[in-house]
């Protein structure tokens, strides 16, 4: 009885420590698809996590929600300015925002009181909804259910057509009549609005707190989710849930010094790398990325 | 040879760079001061004279930019290169630990330091390594390899930390380096030691590797056209190694002058507090030294006085101190537009092509 618990915690645990990982990839997959590769998702969960926060604090859970997500998609705006328009470096930029964003959540943090730390009221959270396997946040269903229409968006449409067609070869796509910039833009900074609900969904609904390590290197997590999975958003679920499942296990180990003593929960932690490092070594499948992924596009 | 001129009105193009970004960063930050309700000129104020006004400050400015100038000198060779070497963060951590673990061997202090440099510079080429070989033998691009192996020393440095090079009689932190195996304090009282001279002396050799060696100029042919350097016959793994090596090196030594040179404790503390982030630091000096290794030296010391200012703008103008890194960010974002000097011109250039 007692293990049975043990397994639907360690899976419910799981399910909650995969939603950031998987919005933030599900994101990510459709601005890499266009071409642009974006490692401020870190920042952008980070920054998302506080305004989101203070969002649910001002009307409500949900509103917090929504204002994660306007967040993510501001900051993807002036990733995806920078990157399209003014032909920036994406990898530059990306660390930019990731450094602004630890800096001014520390910042904002000091700057309501505590330094370091902002608990959300229990009113302000988002409520969890009861199922057969116990308490589990909705956001959990959002975040299987957004796979699955990135996934009919990217290969079943003509919008996720031409999104792929800016990526693999924006020149061939500027002669067929696409602006390129202007999809790339928008592409970037939907992906990013995902990595914004998943910060909010830290703070608001999973965490119920804001603290300036919250995102906890998830933005890096998911970047290595997208490789994983090789651009596919439902092989994107798969990894997330793994990534989750590994966080949750090294957490659950920590806490248990039977175990601790076996197995350190420190080397745990690193397993979801070294499986990635091996995947995109072409040790264990093949990944293949967009050919025009992470140039800018210069018009002749 | 009339390349000089050439060269000249480069250099100041960069520079140009670096001052317009710098200039955007402070009024974006001061916009974001006033807009939280505090004073921006005070704050400015009290950053640079708490960063430059005596000798304490300076010191504290320069012990600051000790270890950025080698995380920024990694960064630095890749980008001459043609490749974006993020790897410093972890190699520092294993650097510092590798330079901690010597302590364990009790040796004489003499030893005991030279043989910490030593471990350190190889910790960080062996944690470089697998990115050089993935990237030169199966294409794995630089920036993955790097973020995996990265976190992957994360939690190895945690691991170690707290099982293997742990303090008996404090579990927090690693045990200490040996009083005599560090190095000494070049300005007493300060935070400034001589492990100054290790990183311009590294600065120096990075220089001359890159400009004053055949492999120098094999990488930056590659950073400039890697198909031209394709054809002129340039082995590309060669230039892949030389750049791991030197990255790691420079990585390396870089959590060796922080734990052997920087007071009171000369250990690692568990959570890595005061080392993590000095790779990704050292990323944006070297944007700000636009990857030139006298660039570098003195934007690890304009970086490190805003880091060491933070503290006095802190105490007198009550802004905190997190606001350093605010401008750090958007100075960086800044710099990712090639032409940013000309950004004024480039709107109206497309008004004109508009016309």
């Amino acid at each position: 009885m007692s293990l049975a618990y043990l397994f639907i915690g360690i899976f419910t645990g799981s399910l909650h420590a995969m939603v950031p990982i998987t919005l933030t990839a599900t994101g990510e997959t459709v601005g890499e698809s266009a071409g642009l590769f974006n490692i401020g998702l870190e920042g952008i969960i980070l920054l998302s996590a506080m305004t989101g926060a203070l969002g649910a604090e001002a009307w409500g859970a949900f509103m917090g929600l929504v204002t994660g997500l306007a967040t993510g998609f501001a900051m993807g705006l002036i990733f995806g300015l920078i990157n399209t328009y003014f032909k920036g470096v994406q990898l530059i930029t990306g660390v930019g925002i990731n450094l602004a964003a630890i800096g001014m959540v520390a910042f904002w943090l000091i700057h309501l009181g505590v330094p370091g730390h902002h608990a959300v009221p229990k009113e302000s959270q988002l409520v969890n909804i009861s199922t057969a396997i116990g308490n589990i946040s909705p956001m959990i269903l959002v975040t299987i259910a957004l796979p699955v229409i990135v996934w009919i968006l990217l290969f079943r449409t003509k919008l996720g057509l031409k999104i792929r067609a800016v990526g693999e070869n924006p020149q061939a796509a500027d002669v067929a009549g696409i602006n390129v910039h202007l999809l790339r833009l928008f592409s970037t900074a939907a992906g990013a609005s995902l990595a914004g609900l998943a910060g909010a969904y830290i703070s608001v609904a999973w965490m119920g707190s804001v603290t300036k390590e919250i995102s906890a290197g998830r933005g890096f997590i998911a970047l290595a989710t997208v490789v994983f999975s090789g651009l596919n958003p439902l092989l994107v679920l798969l990894g997330g849930f793994i990534f989750g499942f590994f966080e949750n296990l090294a957490v659950w180990i920590s806490t248990m010094p039977a175990v601790q003593s076996v197995v350190p929960w420190q080397l745990i932690s690193m397993a979801p790398y070294i499986v990635t490092l091996l995947i995109v070594a072409g040790v264990i499948g093949r990944v293949r990325f967009p050919a025009a992924m992470g140039t800018p596009y210069m018009r002749e | 040879m009339k390349d000089w001129k050439k060269t000249a009105r480069d250099r100041t193009e960069e520079l140009r760079k670096s001052i317009t970004a710098g200039v955007i960063g402070f009024c974006v930050g001061a916009l974001i001061i006033l807009a939280y309700g505090y004073n921006p000129i005070a704050a400015y104020q009290a950053l640079l004279s708490g960063a430059f006004g005596d000798l304490y400050g300076f010191s504290e400015s320069v012990a600051n930019a000790t270890p950025l100038i080698l995380t920024a000198l990694t960064f630095a060779v890749g980008f001459r290169g043609g490749m974006f070497n993020i790897g410093a963060e972890g190699q520092l951590y294993l650097g510092a630990l590798a330079a901690v673990s010597i302590t364990l061997l009790r040796l004489p202090p003499a030893l005991s330091f030279v043989l910490s440099i030593i471990a350190a510079a190889l910790a960080g080429i062996i944690w470089s390594m697998p990115v050089a070989v993935l990237k030169a033998t199966r294409g794995v691009h630089e920036v993955i390899s790097t973020i995996m192996l990265n976190w992957v020393a994360h939690f190895l440095s945690f691991y170690l930390i707290s099982k293997v090079l742990v303090d008996p009689q404090r579990a927090e932190k690693t045990v200490s380096i040996a009083r005599g195996a560090r190095f000494a304090l070049l300005v007493p009282g300060t935070s400034l030691s001589y492990g100054i001279f290790l990183s311009v002396a590294a600065a120096a050799l990075v220089w001359l590797f890159i400009w004053r060696t055949v492999i120098g100029f094999d990488l930056r042919a590659m950073g400039y056209n890697q198909d031209a350097a394709r054809y002129a016959g340039i082995e590309k793994w060669r230039v892949i190694l030389s750049v791991f090596v030197m990255g790691g090196i420079t990585a390396g030594l870089g959590g060796a002058v922080h734990v052997m040179g920087r007071p009171p404790t000369y250990a690692v503390f568990g959570g890595l507090p005061a080392i993590q982030n000095l790779g990704f630091d050292g990323l944006a000096v070297a944007m700000i030294g636009r990857n030139h290794p006298a660039g570098i030296i003195f934007a690890a010391i304009f970086f490190g006085g805003l880091l060491a200012g933070g503290r006095m703008m802190q105490l007198l103008a009550q802004v905190p101190l997190e606001m350093v890194r605010v401008l750090e960010g958007v100075v960086v974002l800044f710099l990712a537009i090639p032409e940013l000097s000309r950004i004024f011109s480039i709107f109206k250039r497309k008004k004109d092509q508009t016309l």
